[in-house]
C-alpha cells in the first residue's frame, strides 16, 4: 500500500483524492474477516457500492497526520511522577481516587521515577530548601514534559506570602495553574484535561514559546562516531546547543 | 496543673534546694512565678536550666513535651526559652521559662546526659528548631545545626525584626516590574 | 522440607517457624566476616544511603540519611524542613480569626485538630466560654477528622507494604468523610469551620442523616479492612514483631499518641485531660503490649471503631443552643441583626477589620491529634495580633524516635516502621 502524505490542512480537492484513492482501495476490504454468519448480506463490504461504501470508509478508517496522532496519543497517556509535597497531596490522592477516577482518563500511571515520568504536578507548597530538588528532579525527566501547578501555594504564594515558600515559575517553566486551596479533585481534573486540549491541538504551544526559551531542548550525549546533535529529537531544525537548561 | 499554692511551693522548694548546694553563692535559681489561667510558669535563670529540670523530674515531671522559644522584642531580655512538663501520674503541668539576652544568646542544652544527671533526649529536634529559628545556642548539643532553614542559610526568621519577606502581589499595575517570570 | 501449613490460621506457631527459618539464612555470613575482618575494616562495609526526599515511600517529604551495613540500618539521621512554610512567622502578622486558615494547613490531615488548639488557646487566654452545642460539634468533627486521617494513614501504610487495593477502600471511605465535611462547611479540607469562641454555622439539615448512615456503614468497613490485612500473610509477617521500642525509651524521647499507646503506654489526652467535652462520652483507648509494628497498627484500626462511638454518642446527645459564644466582642453576629442593631454592625465592623484584642499571657493548650499530643502555644501582648503562635507537634517529637526504632533491622522493616510512625510532614516543618 502506498502512504499518501497529507498536507496539514487538507482542502477539498486533496481530501477527495484520498477518498478516491481509498474508495478504490477495494482489495482492502475484500480481503477482511466481514463474511460473518451474523452480517446480514447488504453490509457485507465486498458488495457496498458508491454512498455507502463512502459511509462504510468514514467510519473505520482515520486520516491524520503523524504529529496529530503522536500529539494524541500523548495527551492521553500522561504517566504523571508521584509527586506530592503537602495537603495538595491528598486532594491528587482523591483525583485518583475511586470516586473521581483519574484512570478514566488514562493517567493513573504515577511514576516514582523522573525519568519515566512525564507530567509532574506540583502539589502543594514549595519551600526554598525543596525548590532546588524539583528543579533537579524536573530536568531529570525527559522531553516532552509538562508540569502543572496544583494549588495556590506553588501557583502564587497562597496563603503564605513569606519568606519560606517560592512560587512555583520562578524555577520551573509550568505549563498549566489549577487554583483551589486545595482544589477540589475535580479542580485537578479540570486542569489536567486542560493540559491534554493544550497539547492535543497544539503541541508546539509549551513554555518554550511562553517563555522564549529557544535553544533549551535536551541535547543528549553525542553517539560514537555519529555527527553531532544527531540524537537532538526535540529541535525541528537542528539549532546550535547553546546549554540545555534555562537560567535559573 | 497545680494550683497556686502548689506552684510557690515548688519554687519554695527550688529555692531552698539549690540554695542550700555550692550554688548558694549564685542565689536562688526561681527569679519569679507567674499563675496565669490554671496554669503555673516558673522563671528561672538561664544557667540553672539543668538543675531545675532535674529537681522537677524527681518530684515527677518526667515528661518533657515541648522545648519552644519566644521573642519578646523589644522588650530586653528578648529571647525565651519554654520548656513544657507534664508529670503523667497526677496529669499536672507546669512551665518553666527562660529569659536570654539577644546579643549572645547561650544555655545548656539539656538534650545531652552530663554528670549532673540523665538529660532529656526529647529535646534534641526541638533545641535544634529553637536554634534555627531564633538564634539561642544550646552549649553541650551534640548537633546544633538549622532544622528547617537550609544548612546556609543566614539570619533567624522567627525573631521580631526579621521580615516575614514574601512576593509582592501581582497586579496589574505592577505586574511588569514586580513578578519575575516575565512575559 | 515440612514447613508451616497455608491452611492453618496464621497462629503465634506459624509466624515463628518462619522467623526461625528465616534466621537460619541470615547473617551468618557476615557475622563471621566481621568476626573476622575486625572492627576497623567494619567501618568501610557501612554504606550511607540518602533516601528522599523524592521517593513514594516518604510519606512526604522526609529525607533520610540511612547507614548500611548489607541490608541492616546502623544508623539513621532524619533531614526535615523541605516543606517549612514559615506557618508561625505568618501567624503574627495576621489577626487571630485570620491565623485560623493559616494555621490548619500545618498538619494537613488533622486540620480540625490544628484549629482546634489554636481555639482552645486563644479562648483560654480571651476567657471566653464555648456553649455546648459547640463543643460537641467540635467533637463530631474532630473524631470524623480522627477517622479520616488514619484512613489516609492506613491506606498509604498499605501501599507501602504492598497491599495497594486498601488504598483505594480507604479513599472510598474518607470521600464520605469529606462530603460531611463540605455539608457543614462547604470546604472538603481545610475547612475553617472552628472558630475561636465556637463553630461558624451550625450543621445543615441533611448532615445528621448523612452522618448516621456514615456510622451505620463504617465499623462494617473497617472490618473489611482489618480482615484484608490481618489475614495477609506478607503484612503480618512485615509488621509483627518488627522495630518495637518500649514505653521507657518512647516517654524519654516525648513521643505520644498511638506509638505510645501501642507500647503499653494508657496515656490519652481525651482521658487524662479531657477537653471540649469529652468527658461526657464513653469510649475506650486501645493499647497495644509489646509495641512493635503490628501493635501500632492495631491501635489505629482501633482507635476507628472508638472514633465511630464517641461520633454516635455526640449526636445522638447533641444539645440545643448557640453554637458560638453570644460574646459579639469574640464571635460576629448574626446577619439578621446587622440589619437592626446599630451594635452589632458596629462589633462585626470591628471584628471584621481589627479583629478582637486578647489580654496579655501565654498559654500553651494541648489536645489528642491523632498523632499525639498536638500543643498550641500562644502568647499575646494585648492587641489584636498574636505575638508568638507555636505549634508543638507531635510528629516533629515523635520523629526522634525513628532511629531508634529502625536500629538493627533491615531496609524493608524500615519502609513499614516509617510507615507505622505516620509522620506528616507539613506537621513536622510547619
Amino acid at each position: 500500500m502506498r502512504r499518501e502524505p497529507l498536507a496539514q490542512d487538507a482542502g477539498g480537492a486533496d481530501q477527495r483524492r484520498l477518498l478516491v484513492s481509498q474508495l478504490n482501495s477495494r482489495q482492502l476490504l475484500r480481503g477482511s474477516e466481514l463474511h460473518g454468519i451474523n452480517q446480514p448480506a447488504h453490509l457485507r463490504a465486498a458488495e457496498l457500492e458508491g454512498d455507502e461504501l463512502e459511509r462504510y470508509v468514514h467510519e473505520r478508517v482515520l486520516t491524520t497526520s503523524l504529529d496529530k496522532a503522536v500529539a494524541w496519543a500523548r495527551s492521553n497517556s500522561f504517566f504523571p511522577l508521584a509527586f506530592g509535597l503537602a495537603c495538595c497531596a491528598m486532594e491528587q490522592f482523591h483525583a485518583a481516587g475511586p470516586r473521581m477516577d483519574i484512570a478514566r482518563f488514562g493517567y493513573e500511571a504515577f511514576r516514582a521515577s523522573p525519568r519515566q515520568a512525564d507530567l509532574i504536578i506540583l502539589a502543594g507548597r514549595v519551600s526554598i530548601k525543596m525548590a532546588p530538588i524539583i528543579r533537579r528532579l524536573y530536568d531529570q525527566m525527559l522531553e516532552p514534559k509538562w508540569a502543572v501547578s496544583m494549588g495556590a501555594c506553588c501557583s502564587s504564594m497562597g496563603v503564605f506570602n513569606n519568606y519560606a515558600l517560592v512560587p512555583a515559575d520562578k524555577f520551573l517553566p509550568i505549563d498549566v495553574y489549577v487554583p483551589g486551596c486545595p482544589p477540589r479533585p475535580e479542580g485537578l481534573m479540570h486542569g489536567i484535561l486542560k493540559l491534554r486540549k493544550m497539547v492535543q491541538d497544539d503541541p508546539d504551544l509549551g513554555w518554550r514559546e511562553r517563555y522564549q526559551a529557544r535553544g533549551t531542548e535536551e541535547i543528549l550525549p553525542e553517539p560514537h562516531g555519529g555527527p553531532p546533535g544527531a540524537a537532538d529529537i526535540a529541535s525541528p531544525e537542528g539549532d546550535t546547543p547553546e546549554g540545555d537548561t534555562p537560567g535559573a | 496543673m497545680p494550683d497556686a499554692t502548689g506552684l510557690e511551693l515548688i519554687a519554695q522548694e527550688l529555692r531552698a534546694a539549690e540554695g542550700a548546694g555550692p550554688q548558694a553563692a549564685t542565689g536562688s535559681p526561681v527569679t519569679d512565678t507567674i499563675f496565669f489561667r490554671g496554669r503555673g510558669t516558673l522563671m528561672i535563670e538561664p544557667e540553672r536550666v539543668r538543675a531545675v529540670l532535674a529537681r522537677l523530674r524527681e518530684r515527677g515531671y518526667r515528661f518533657l513535651c515541648s522545648v519552644h522559644g519566644v521573642d519578646h522584642h523589644p522588650h530586653e531580655p528578648r529571647l525565651g526559652v519554654v520548656y513544657e512538663l507534664l508529670d503523667m501520674a497526677r496529669v499536672d503541668r507546669i512551665t518553666v521559662k527562660v529569659l536570654l539576652h539577644g546579643d549572645e544568646p547561650e544555655i545548656d542544652s539539656v538534650y545531652p546526659d552530663g554528670e549532673d544527671g540523665p538529660g532529656w533526649p526529647t529535646a534534641d529536634h526541638q533545641e535544634r528548631e529553637v536554634y534555627d529559628m531564633f538564634g539561642v545556642v544550646f552549649r553541650g548539643h551534640p548537633d546544633l545545626r538549622r532544622i528547617l532553614m537550609p544548612e546556609d542559610y543566614e539570619g533567624h526568621p522567627l525573631r521580631r525584626d526579621f521580615p516575614v519577606g514574601g512576593e509582592p502581589v501581582t497586579f496589574t499595575f505592577n505586574e511588569r516590574s514586580a513578578s519575575g517570570t516575565g512575559a | 522440607m515440612s514447613g508451616p501449613s497455608f491452611s492453618e490460621g496464621s497462629g503465634p506457631a506459624t509466624l515463628s517457624e518462619y522467623r526461625r527459618r528465616e534466621q537460619s539464612i541470615t547473617l551468618s555470613p557476615i557475622e563471621e566476616q566481621i568476626a573476622q575482618v575486625g572492627a576497623e575494616e567494619t567501618r568501610e562495609e557501612l554504606l550511607t544511603l540518602n533516601f528522599g526526599p523524592h521517593h513514594p515511600a516518604t510519606h512526604g517529604v522526609l529525607r533520610l540519611l540511612v547507614t548500611l551495613q548489607g541490608e541492616i540500618v546502623r544508623d539513621l539521621k532524619p533531614i526535615v524542613g523541605y516543606v517549612h512554610t514559615g506557618i508561625e512567622k505568618t501567624a503574627e502578622d495576621k489577626s487571630y480569626w485570620k491565623v485560623i486558615p493559616v494555621i490548619e494547613r500545618m498538619d494537613y490531615l488533622a486540620y480540625y485538630f490544628n484549629a482546634m488548639a489554636f481555639c482552645a488557646a486563644v479562648e483560654e487566654l480571651a476567657e471566653v466560654e464555648v456553649p455546648a452545642r459547640a463543643q460537641y460539634l467540635r467533637v463530631i468533627h474532630l473524631e470524623l477528622n480522627r477517622i479520616a486521617s488514619h484512613l489516609i494513614w492506613l491506606g498509604t501504610s498499605a501501599l507501602d507494604l504492598g497491599a495497594v487495593s486498601i488504598f483505594l477502600y480507604c479513599l472510598r471511605e474518607r470521600e464520605l468523610i469529606l462530603d460531611l465535611f463540605e455539608m457543614s462547611s462547604g470546604q472538603r479540607m481545610h475547612t475553617r469551620y472552628f472558630q475561636v469562641g465556637g463553630v461558624f454555622e451550625d450543621i445543615p439539615r441533611g448532615f445528621e442523616p448523612r452522618l448516621r448512615g456514615f456510622l451505620r456503614d463504617m465499623p462494617a468497613r473497617a472490618d473489611e479492612y482489618g480482615a484484608i490485612l490481618n489475614s495477609n500473610e506478607i503484612v503480618l509477617q512485615r509488621l509483627r514483631g518488627t522495630c518495637p521500642l518500649d514505653a521507657e525509651t518512647l516517654l524519654s524521647l516525648g513521643v505520644t499518641g498511638p506509638l505510645l499507646r501501642a507500647a503499653g503506654h494508657p496515656w490519652d489526652l481525651r482521658k487524662a485531660d479531657p477537653y471540649c467535652s469529652y468527658e461526657d462520652f464513653d469510649f475506650k483507648i486501645p493499647v497495644g503490649t509489646v509495641g512493635d509494628n503490628y501493635d501500632r497498627f492495631a491501635v489505629r484500626l482501633a482507635e476507628i471503631y472508638e472514633s465511630v462511638k464517641i461520633i454516635q454518642q455526640a449526636i445522638d446527645g447533641l444539645p440545643e443552643g448557640p453554637f458560638i459564644t453570644t460574646d459579639r466582642k469574640v464571635a460576629l453576629p448574626p446577619r439578621h441583626e446587622l440589619a437592626t442593631s446599630m451594635e452589632a454592625l458596629i462589633h462585626h465592623f470591628k471584628l471584621v477589620t481589627e479583629g478582637f484584642r486578647v489580654p496579655p499571657g501565654e498559654i500553651y493548650m494541648p489536645i489528642e491529634s491523632p498523632r499525639g499530643e498536638l500543643g498550641c502555644y500562644v502568647r499575646s501582648d494585648g492587641s489584636s495580633k498574636p505575638a508568638r503562635v507555636h505549634m508543638r507537634d507531635p510528629s516533629f517529637v515523635n520523629l526522634q524516635a525513628l532511629s531508634h526504632m529502625v536500629e538493627g533491622s533491615y531496609i524493608a522493616d524500615l519502609i513499614a516502621t516509617v510507615a507505622m510512625l505516620d509522620p506528616i510532614l507539613g506537621g513536622i516543618d510547619r
